[in-house]
């Protein structure tokens, strides 16, 4: 047998034949969901497909978050759909105010390394970091694998990063996955299966791990997957009854590229407007103006991220003028800040704290910006109306970077506050 | 399989939010309205500038971003059979053929906007009409080509009933 890849291992593992780069592989897949933005095509295309039922109801679920309470009737609808579609179907619905898809899933334990897992929702590759294939599909893809637990993959090349060096105080996960899409660019990646490892890797907790996995898409990779170290596996356990299967890429197996990063110098970065390959040093875009900052989203709404900000935060006041909205991105999330006060600070501060979920982020509510506002966002996406208006600009950086740009009504290097 | 239009051309990096924004990706009762609001942020008129058969023409990285299959959905409804890209982001890729809308990919920098386009599938051209000039399509893919033949993936599945698609 010849060397494979993490990719290559797993979806051969899940196609039951030996497959490369390049094969194409019918694979069974270990977990299957959709979110409220795609699961009303989802169910439109199951009833087409004449489907008896959810191939194994254990291993799908449909989560309430995009627009979660609902602002309108037209989501409204659409959330009945999904409530409707999971009692007849016997399947289990993430309702509002449980969290953003990729954080409540995991938690769930529904994923383990070694599993192949598809999605309704393109950040899915969020849970490589737990040794995972996974990977985001349209809906037409997702009603098929709820259907029959299969796909088919493209098994794709792999692409490896290296990252070294120490992480300085201030800089964090976001500012190393920002500065790797700038480099890579938007399409850098595109069908790649890219594999982080390194020191830096190892030293991060599983929550700036999700961080770096989540954003692989923005670079157009298929997946990005971390390796199933000591830590990984210890969170599988306090989460998951699954057993792991871990995997690793053999010594000599084939990568395309690999590039080594070292972090030691790297400076707090953000991405500007329109496009989140369009990176520079916080440096650059320091003293622009913020009429409102927002920390969440399944890039950062995690206890860490609200950590960090919560300690910059802490006895002051945001900006007047400013705007600062905080999504905690699962309930779990929501009440583990409550117990170790970051809330309060948010609160004390002046933010607008709103329901787990995905917030603001995809421009449906809690905080749609004006025509002609600049928002700096702990999201992944910054593309020209992706909040609402597309006469807004949106900044991404890390949620300390976020946090300090609240404080001073301008985006702001966090650094002076750590 | 053989295609007629006049091309609308675009740059880089057109990604799924720029198709259909996420404002209206919950209205998906009414295909006609989503096609109405195709590429709104880049082209507030775009959707009254489309007729049927036209062309969409892009540079590289053609539905980059959100996984949302509203997108193709609204470039077919719009009357638009067949997209022309430099290169297409993947999950995008899957969705246009599961959804029955033809992409092709070449080297569209010669395009204009308004250029008469004919499309050659058996022949892989792609002719630019106004510029008297053809242009040598990548193959389409097996895979994504079955499934288009088929109809689009749900109509694949109905037919064989499963995935026939392996290599």
């Amino acid at each position: 047998m010849a060397k494979q890849t993490i990719a290559e291992k797993i979806l051969s593992r899940h196609a039951n034949k030996e497959l490369y780069a390049g094969d194409i592989g019918i694979c069974g897949v270990d977990y299957v969901f959709s979110q409220d933005g795609t699961s009303g095509m989802v169910i439109d295309a199951f009833l087409k497909l004449g489907a008896e039922g959810i191939y194994d109801k254990d291993r799908f679920c449909m989560v309430i978050d995009h627009s979660a309470p609902s602002p309108n009737v037209a989501v409204s609808e659409i959330h009945k759909k999904m409530r409707d579609f999971a009692s007849k179907h016997g399947v289990k619905l993430s309702d509002i105010g449980e969290g953003v898809c990729h954080q409540i899933i995991p938690e769930s334990g529904a994923v383990v390394p070694g599993d192949l897992v598809v999605g309704a929702d393109s950040h899915t590759c969020t849970y490589g970091a737990l040794n995972a294939l996974a990977t985001g599909l349209g809906s037409t893809d997702i009603a098929i694998a709820a259907a029959c637990g299969k796909t088919y993959f493209k098994v794709p090349e792999s692409v490896k990063v290296i990252l070294e060096g120490r992480l300085p105080a201030g800089v964090y996960s976001k500012d190393v996955i920002l500065d790797i899409i700038g480099d890579f660019s938007a399409d850098g990646c595109t069908y790649k299966s890219v594999e982080f490892s390194g020191s830096v890797i190892s030293a991060l907790s599983i929550e700036g791990r999700f961080t770096i996995a989540n954003m692989a898409i923005e670079m157009g990779a298929k997946c990005g997957i971390m390796p199933a170290d000591k830590k990984v596996l210890k969170w599988v356990k306090a989460h998951s009854r699954k057993a792991p299967m871990a995997v690793e890429s053999d010594r000599d197996a084939v990568f395309l590229e690999t590039r080594r990063y070292d972090v030691s110098k790297l400076e707090p970065q953000v991405a500007r407007p329109h496009t989140v390959d369009n990176v520079c040093a916080v440096g650059d875009v320091a003293g622009i103006r913020v009429d409102e900052a927002y920390l969440g989203t399944c890039t950062n709404g995690r206890i860490e991220d609200l950590e960090v900000a919560s300690s910059i935060l802490k006895g002051r006041k945001i900006s007047k003028g400013t705007r600062f909205i905080v999504a905690p991105a699962s309930r779990q999330i929501y009440r583990d800040a409550l117990k170790k006060g970051f809330i309060e600070v948010f609160i004390d501060a002046g933010a607008s704290v709103v329901a787990p979920g995905c917030g603001p982020c995809v421009g449906t509510h809690e905080g749609v910006p004006a025509s002609g506002e600049i928002v700096i966002s702990t999201a992944n996406r910054n593309f020209k109306g992706r909040m609402g208006s597309p006469e807004a600009e949106i900044y991404l950086a890390s949620p300390a970077t976020v946090a300090a740009s609240a404080l001073e009504g301008k985006i702001a290097d966090p650094r002076r506050y750590i | 399989m053989k295609m007629e239009g006049r091309a609308h051309k675009f740059g880089d990096d057109i990604n799924t939010d720029y198709i259909i924004s996420g404002r209206y990706k919950f209205r998906i009762e009414n295909e006609s309205e989503l096609a109405s609001h195709l590429m709104e942020d880049l082209d507030k008129d775009f959707s009254k500038k489309v007729k049927k058969g036209d062309v969409m023409v892009a540079g590289r990285n053609f539905g980059c971003g959100s996984s949302r299959e509203q997108a193709p959905v609204a470039i077919k409804a719009a009357g638009i059979p067949v997209v022309a890209a430099k290169s297409f982001a993947r999950i995008f890729y899957r969705n246009a053929f599961n959804i029955g809308l033809l992409l092709i990919e070449c080297d569209t920098d010669g395009i204009d906007g308004g250029d008469e386009l004919s499309i050659d599938l058996e022949k892989g051209i792609l002719s630019d009409k106004t510029k008297g000039r053809d242009i040598i399509l990548k193959p389409v893919p097996k895979v994504a080509m079955k499934i288009f033949e088929d109809g689009g993936f749900v109509s694949h599945f109905k037919k064989y009933g499963g995935i026939r698609l392996e290599s």
